[in-house]
């Protein structure tokens, strides 16, 4: 039960929200039920969650089934964290119809937490639609200028990819004995070599438009750029995950051989990605789009290390996962402070911020060292092993993914220094006063931070099961 | 043990913490005892571990996984041993000594800037203290890019100046990509041996495991990385710019302790450089030319911490050479030995600058000697013991290692005593310019001359005298001494083999490079004693001034090239090939889609005709599925 309440409480609270017309009071809802929804995934990952199973629709056999794995619990903690992170980091922007943007808010957190619960095929489906559709209307009313145009991409690219899937889905649902989109009846799907080739490749689609994997990543950069910035933190830190998660969940146990076949592919693909997107970060001067390509290149060590098919890189992706999400967050949320309060993001018009604001400062400066996987940030944990995996693979394209630890340290070092450094610039002049629930929310994450980065044990315990069942043949 | 090893690390975070939290609420005077004390306090307990270490041998601790998978063990485990434990010496020592040193040169800074320098300071202990006490190379990689952090930051710590920024970044840069050596070096490790604790891996059973050419790869890779935190070509361009932090920083960072990090490693590593004789000439002839490269260069330079700095990069190069011949021994001695006195000088440096108001620039000083006695004469011990003049310390670790390089190659001996003979004349020159002859500097610079605070020459005086006896802990048997430090060491290294050299072949080595030391250094006096090097005249002596124009060479052959290559991609592969791809598709979408709606005419027929496809097409996807796959995967090949 505790499951379906996990999943219930924003649900339920974005309801609410529609009818509060006071910004202070829908503040307040949404932090509260995200709260909850905290505390309750806290409850679920160390205590553990019975399953939930209620039929759905029955005509098809399709069930209702939450299930929560370590692979799940990692990545709800990671959402329940995020999430109040986010609406207390941004409580003090200034939003019109303040209660219809957190009720959204509220939506897609139902489904994304739908998305790492669900333990049915089509179920998995809906809530990855459903995570879906709030943000698109999210971008495409609070957006930036050029918003229409970039949400639509956004929303066109992701949605093809979703349809390949659905037929995915279908696919191999028409193969299982039991007509039944269960997880377990999925696995146990009889399809021949070729029909799961085909079937992995409708999946992969969708995941790889998602993450994004090399070339299928350029609806991610604009639409960072022009969603409201609490948007770009929630697909950043956690909606891109679910193309991690899908290829965890469903493309390596259901269709093993496929996946082993074109790992070399997908890996070769994932780090040209990987140095592709930090050599363009380099030449970033919006603050958004660099921390938008930082992203792209960290999320193509993850999907490379998954698609070397190793324990280890397995076990660092898990790690990263939310790792990567903590990490991404905390530079947005800075990013965000500043374009609040100076209305740029050009790194050529800031400077002087470790003047004007030092803990600001301190904090982008801790933040920019996580991002560059610096040992005893979180980071460095997960990047350590996956890249473990790739020289296990293959030592070249270690050595060659590796050229990313150095330029990952020139992009991020510039955008350090052009920021924080020097003397105070105009535009940081205008940042008087510190963003209290900002600064405190960067406090909190950079805890997180540090403390799993110093002792990452808790992180490798709650995924133990997942690594058990991926390789325990 | 557990206690104090966890303690000799914990105490400097502590005064990290400390410091760094309390930045706004410290007095100076509470700031600069705290950092201060915990590097004591961690000296202190590093006595303790070294008697320990003496007494019962090696002693090694575990405190909890830091990462632990199926495949991949790494304990967080601290070891202290014969090696461990001198370096934890010379950097909590030479650190609480600088520490002291900083309270008072620092004292110009506002509080909170204080207490940010202090708390970096103590947060570079920290990390070092790591690297040397990890048992494992994850942990001295974890100490590794800490200390390469703590670099960063006091190498920028006036943030608002550009070009100090420039250079904060620069070494860090550089320092990564040799970090990416280290880095395979251990997963090689990993994938070969399953291990990275120096237990396990510096054993005869696990280079029985590896074939010639993974000890030669992982040797080298290690080597990668010591070059970029020892400053070795090519990588070492860093740190002469790196002395664009405050002095104290130079002195600890980038001279006594950070930079021999790359030394500690292989020394560590020494089985496995013994097994490769590939990796060991490689390892020698990077060190010579490096310190006879920076050796030109430091001929030319005017500003007292660039000569310094290329100093140090040449005496490092120094050390890589003894490594390279397999004098470990020798080489960690010069590492102590040049932590005395390269400490000293800088820190005397330190004191003319804060005489001088800020002014480097040493063609503006001059007859400093008795406006500056102290200083004045712990400079003239620091080179004196660098010069190599016997029976100051340096002259025991620089014969020990060009001894052993003999016996290896004499040309490595040669080319060592060349080297040796411009590190005297550019140190002398240094001190001659300095210190020497008429005052140049301004009317203003003349009447605030004073000697330093006690807080500043302490320390001088204490590592002078370092300077001149710390020989006495490897005098070679010739000399009639007994090597404690060789003998110390042996549980590390091995008890070395004798040189194979005749007593008369020593005698005359050590004669005539000391002769040459001499020769040199007497000409630097008589040259600069009276007046200061003026604007170089010849092509070579601007091309040594301008640093062989490595720097010029690196931006237009490698950064520049590299930021147009990333423009490139930026303007016109992504935003017009990739994402016009993506446009076009949508665009050829649309399209499609106006030719489309012509077809809903409204005519009935049409409908049913397209039902009727529609129904065949369904028909086959849903039943033919073998047809459908074979279309996929050919779409896909």
């Amino acid at each position: 039960m505790v499951l379906l309440s996990i999943l219930s409480v924003p649900f339920i609270a974005a309801i609410i929200l529609l009818f509060v017309k006071q910004d202070e009071k829908a503040n307040y809802i949404a932090i509260a039920a995200s709260g909850i929804a905290l505390a309750l995934s806290l409850n679920i990952a160390f205590n553990g969650a019975d399953n939930f199973d209620a039929m759905w629709l029955s005509s098809l056999n399709a069930r209702f089934t939450l299930t929560a794995d370590g692979l799940s619990k990692i990545l709800l903690l990671l959402t329940c964290l995020s999430f109040p992170a986010i609406l207390i980091a941004t409580s003090k922007n200034q939003v019109k119809h303040k209660n219809q943007f957190l009720s959204l808010m509220l939506f897609a957190q139902t489904g994304l937490l739908g998305v790492f619960l669900a333990g049915d095929a089509l179920l998995f489906y809906f809530f990855w639609e459903l995570a879906l559709i709030p943000v698109y209307f999210l971008c495409s009313i609070w957006g930036g200028e050029k918003r229409v145009a970039v949400t639509f991409k956004f929303f066109i690219y992701t949605f093809l990819g979703s349809l390949f899937m659905l037929i995915g889905i279908i696919y191999v649902y028409t193969h299982t004995t039991d007509q039944s989109f269960a997880y377990a009846s999925f696995k146990a799907a009889t399809l021949t070599a070729g029909q799961k080739v085909t079937a992995f490749a409708l999946f992969f689609t969708a995941f790889a438009i998602k993450m994004p994997i090399f070339p299928l990543h350029t609806w991610q950069p604009d639409a960072y750029e022009q969603s409201p910035t609490a948007v770009t933190m929630v697909l950043s830190a956690v909606m891109v995950k679910m193309g991690l998660y899908g290829v965890i969940r469903w493309l390596m146990p259901l269709f093993p051989d496929a996946f082993s076949a074109h790992s070399n592919f997908v890996m070769l693909l994932s780090i040209i990605g990987i140095l592709y997107a930090s050599f363009i970060a380099i030449r970033q001067d919006d603050m958004k789009r660099l921390i938008a390509y930082s992203s792209i290149a960290h999320i193509g060590l993850m999907s490379a290390a998954l698609f070397s098919n190793t324990e280890i890189g397995v076990q660092g992706v898990l790690i990263q996962l939310f790792s990567h999400g903590i990490n991404v967050l905390g530079l947005w949320i800075i990013a965000d402070v500043i374009e609040q309060q100076t209305g740029t993001r050009s790194l050529q018009a800031m400077g002087g911020l470790a003047k004007q604001n030092p803990t600001l400062g301190i904090l982008l400066v801790g933040f920019s060292f996580a991002n560059i996987a610096l040992p005893l940030t979180n980071a460095f944990v997960g990047e350590f092993l996956m890249f473990n995996a790739l020289f296990q693979f293959n030592p070249w394209m270690a050595a060659a993914a590796g050229v990313s630890v150095v330029l990952a340290a020139i992009y991020t070092l510039n955008m350090v220094q052009k920021c924080a450094y020097g003397e105070v610039s105009e535009s940081i002049q205008k940042m008087q006063t510190p963003n209290l629930p900002a600064q405190f929310v960067l406090i909190v994450l950079f805890l997180v931070v540090l403390i799993t980065g110093v002792y990452p044990a808790p992180l490798f315990d709650l995924t133990a099961d997942t690594l058990q069942q991926l390789f325990i043949k | 043990m557990k206690v104090i090893l966890a303690l000799i690390a914990l105490l400097p975070f502590a005064g990290f913490l400390f410091n760094g939290l309390g930045r706004n609420i410290w007095s100076k005077k509470t700031i600069a005892s705290n950092g201060t004390m915990y590097i004591f306090a961690s000296f202190v307990f590093s006595l303790i571990a070294f008697w320990n270490v003496k007494e019962q041998g090696a002693i090694t601790v575990h405190f909890f996984d830091f990462i632990n998978t199926s495949t991949v063990h790494i304990p967080f485990d601290f070891r202290v041993d014969a090696l461990s434990s001198l370096f934890l010496l010379v950097i909590t020592g030479v650190g609480t000594l600088i520490h002291l040193y900083s309270a008072a040169y620092m004292k110009d800074e506002t509080a909170p800037h204080y207490a940010r320098y202090f708390a970096y300071l103590n947060l570079f202990i920290f990390s070092m203290l790591l690297l040397v006490l990890g048992d494992n190379y994850v942990i001295m990689f974890i100490g590794w890019e800490g200390v390469g952090l703590c670099s960063y930051l006091l190498i920028g710590y006036w943030f608002s100046n550009t070009t100090y920024n420039n250079a904060a970044k620069k070494a860090f840069i550089m320092n990564r990509i040799g970090d990416l050596g280290f880095l395979l070096a251990i997963f090689w490790l990993i994938v070969k041996l399953g291990t990275v604790s120096y237990g396990e891996v510096l054993t005869a059973d696990s280079l029985a495991k590896l074939s010639s050419t993974d000890i030669t790869a992982i040797t080298l890779l290690l080597f990668v990385g010591a070059m970029g935190k020892s400053a070795q070509i090519p990588l070492y361009t860093w740190l002469p710019d790196a002395m664009a932090g405050p002095t104290p920083v130079s002195a600890l960072i980038h001279a006594a302790t950070m930079v021999t990090a790359g030394i500690y490693m292989i020394t560590r590593t020494n089985i496995f450089y013994t097994h490769s004789a590939i990796a060991q000439n490689v390892v020698a002839i990077i060190g010579i030319s490096t310190a006879l490269l920076a050796a030109t260069i430091a001929i030319k330079q005017n500003d007292i911490k660039k000569v310094l700095a290329y100093s140090t990069v040449s005496q490092l190069g120094y050390m890589f050479l003894g490594l390279g011949v397999g004098a470990y021994s020798g080489a960690v001695f010069h590492v102590i030995t040049h932590a005395f006195f390269k400490a000293l000088l800088f820190l005397a440096a330190g004191s003319v600058i804060h005489a001088m108001h800020h002014e480097q620039d040493i063609r503006k000083m001059g007859g400093l000697k008795t406006k500056l006695p102290i200083t004045h004469l712990t400079f003239l011990i620091g080179c004196i013991a660098i010069a190599g003049v016997p029976p100051f310390s340096g002259f025991f670790s620089k014969d020990e290692i060009l001894a052993a390089a003999f016996a290896k190659n004499p040309i490595y001996w040669y080319l060592g005593v060349v080297g040796a003979a411009m590190t005297a004349f550019y140190m002398f020159r240094l001190y001659a310019t300095t210190f020497l002859g008429q005052f140049r500097g301004t009317e203003a610079q003349a009447h605030h001359l004073h000697e330093s605070p006690v807080a500043m020459t302490l320390p001088l005086i204490v590592l002078a005298v370092l300077s001149a006896v710390g020989g006495a802990m490897g005098v070679p048997a010739i000399l009639g001494g007994s090597h404690w430090l060789g003998h110390h060491l042996s549980s590390i290294v091995g008890e070395e083999a004798p040189l194979h050299l005749s007593h008369t072949t020593e005698w005359i080595l050590m004669g005539s490079s000391v002769a040459i030391a001499l020769v040199a250094l007497l000409i630097a006096i008589g040259k600069y004693s009276k007046q200061a090097d003026g604007e170089p005249q010849t092509a070579l002596g601007k091309f040594l001034y301008n640093k062989w124009l490595v720097d010029e060479l690196y931006e237009k052959a490698i950064v520049q090239p590299l930021h147009r290559f990333a423009g490139f991609l930026k303007e016109v592969i992504e935003k017009n090939v990739i994402d016009g791809l993506v446009n076009g598709t949508g665009r050829l979408v649309q399209y499609g889609a106006r030719q489309t709606r012509l077809m809903q005419s409204g005519q009935v027929g049409y409908y049913i005709l397209f039902m009727v496809l529609s129904m065949v097409a369904l028909f086959l996807i849903w039943f033919n599925d073998i047809a459908i796959t074979r279309f996929i995967q050919n779409l896909i090949k």
